[in-house]
């Protein structure tokens, strides 16, 4: 019965989004000059921050679960901060890191890179809050592969690559896929660290929530079919990539 | 979870209480270029009234939107004509009032790194902020550029960086030393005179900005909400104004 009433209020803000606008309403939305910019700077960069994620993010989660070390504990914590830190905070954080007069604004000014304001700002809020999500998952995916048959394959002459490859990545495949499918939702959902860190530039740094914030002051129609459109896009996500029940359950 | 149960209850409970004991108080919308000076207001007619101002602080048009869905406040003061007129056609507002002028300014972070010496010289920022079309800080801009010549308005907002929804969102950029100009007010740009500098914009090119306030049709306390707009255009509320840097209607 409780279980019940919190799933109606899960439910029902997303049908009103749907049921409170008509078909020309989206249609007169999907054509404001805001929408289009917004939904490919959006697909953009989080396919760049999901890359980003996947390529630094594995092997970092294959350490953090095959290893025994204190340390390795330690890391785990530190990396799970952004799911914490209130989205503004990471945006000021990365604005006071790699901002003109942050910590490391003089060496990055030096070397003739300028991030603030940028679809790069952009990129590195998502990954920074985006990060935990999939590492923590595919930390779980490769602590759970069964140690003796890395063991078994390493004995027979496989070498570590072909480990990993072949038998690593296979095995933690769905947990990989899952944790991949979170972190992408979480950036394309991403806003505060955005707004601060990146600023609000159509087809720069304006990204579909950007978008929906700033539509909302000139034209709730549009506002909504933006909002419709993250939805769609952020069910399908989570829809596609969920790790199927069955086969491959432990 | 019956123990939950209980601790939620009786947690409302407080709160339901509490609340009906609260003495009586006003939501104040402002444009988000008033935070010094209501600040300040506000406290004078608390101490004054004995009623508290709760004050709700955003560009202008967020507020006009939050008061088009309903949002429950007793005052509105905004920035522009044009976001107050729409509340007077919808009749969600009555009979606004001027009770200030304020006058856009260029400004560049202390040290003015990107060497901008006059207000022809802005398209030398290559990273130049400003607000949203929609906020009336934006507008006014647009506005100004649109005086300077077509050529200038191009070349300048070519190097705009960022497109901020409030006023202050623009200065706080502007200050943290991230952009290298931005067009705020007079008043935003003297509440932060340590961190930036001011280029004056020529009166030939300038615009004034008009702020209208309005007691809201459905306000929650309409009495307090007129002693409250009586209070900025008292003498002792425009000295206040004053103070802040606005300039008498």
């Amino acid at each position: 019965m409780l279980g019940g009433g919190l799933l109606a209020f899960l439910i029902i803000p997303v049908v009103a989004l749907f049921v409170t606008g008509s078909p020309a309403d989206w249609l007169a939305g999907l054509r404001h000059p805001i929408t289009a910019p917004a939904l490919l700077l959006s697909l953009v960069t989080t396919a760049i921050s999901l890359g980003v994620l996947v390529a630094f993010g594995t092997p970092l989660a294959w350490w953090l679960g095959r290893s025994e070390a204190r340390g390795a504990r330690f890391v785990e914590t530190v990396v799970q901060l952004p799911i914490v830190v209130p989205p503004a905070v990471a945006g000021l954080a990365l604005l006071l890191a790699f901002g003109r007069r942050g910590l490391l604004g003089p060496l990055l000014e030096d070397t003739g890179i300028d991030i603030a304001f940028s679809t790069i700002a952009v990129v590195l809020a998502q990954v920074f809050v985006a990060a935990p999500f999939y590492i923590q998952a595919a930390t779980a995916a490769f602590a759970g592969i069964d140690e003796n048959l890395l063991v078994v394959a390493r004995t027979l002459g496989a070498r570590p690559a072909t480990v990993l490859f072949r038998i690593a990545l296979p095995l933690a495949r769905r947990g990989l896929i899952a944790g991949a499918a979170l972190a992408w939702a979480r950036a394309l959902g991403e806003f505060g660290a955005t707004l601060m860190f990146a600023g609000n530039l159509s087809g720069r740094t304006q990204t579909l929530p950007l978008a929906v914030y700033t539509a909302l002051e000139s034209d709730v129609r549009a506002a909504q079919a933006l909002a419709v459109i993250l939805v769609v896009i952020a069910l399908a996500i989570i829809i596609f990539l969920r790790p199927r029940r069955g086969r491959h359950a432990r | 979870m019956k123990k939950l149960l209980i601790a939620a209850l009786v947690i409302f409970g407080f709160a339901a209480t509490t609340r009906a004991e609260e003495p009586r108080e006003i939501t104040v919308f402002a444009a988000a270029s008033l935070r010094e000076a209501f600040e300040d207001l506000a406290k004078t007619f608390e101490a004054k009234s004995g009623v508290k101002v709760r004050v709700n602080l955003a560009g202008s048009q967020e507020l006009r939107t939050q008061i088009e869905n309903g949002a429950r406040a007793d005052v509105f003061a905004s920035a522009d004509q044009k976001h107050m007129a729409a509340l007077v056609k919808a009749k969600l507002v009555e009979s606004p009032r001027v009770f200030v002028r304020n006058t856009p300014v260029v400004i560049v972070p202390k040290g003015n790194p990107a060497k901008v010496r006059s207000f022809e010289e802005l398209t030398k920022a290559k990273k130049l902020v400003i607000g949203v079309p929609e906020v009336p800080i934006g507008a006014y801009t647009l506005e100004i550029l649109e005086k300077a010549g077509a050529d200038f308005k191009k070349k300048a907002l070519a190097n705009v960086v960022s497109r901020e929804l409030n006023v202050r969102q623009v200065l706080a950029k502007v200050s943290l030393g991230e952009a290298d100009a931005g067009i705020v007010y007079r008043t935003d740009a003297s509440a932060a005179k340590d961190k930036v500098e001011i280029i004056e914009i020529p009166a030939k090119l300038n615009v004034i900005a008009e702020y209208p306030v309005a007691v809201l049709s459905k306000a929650p306390q309409p009495a307090a909400a007129r002693a409250f707009v009586d209070l900025l255009l008292s003498a002792d509320g425009q000295k206040r104004l004053a103070a802040a840097g606005f300039v008498a209607p």
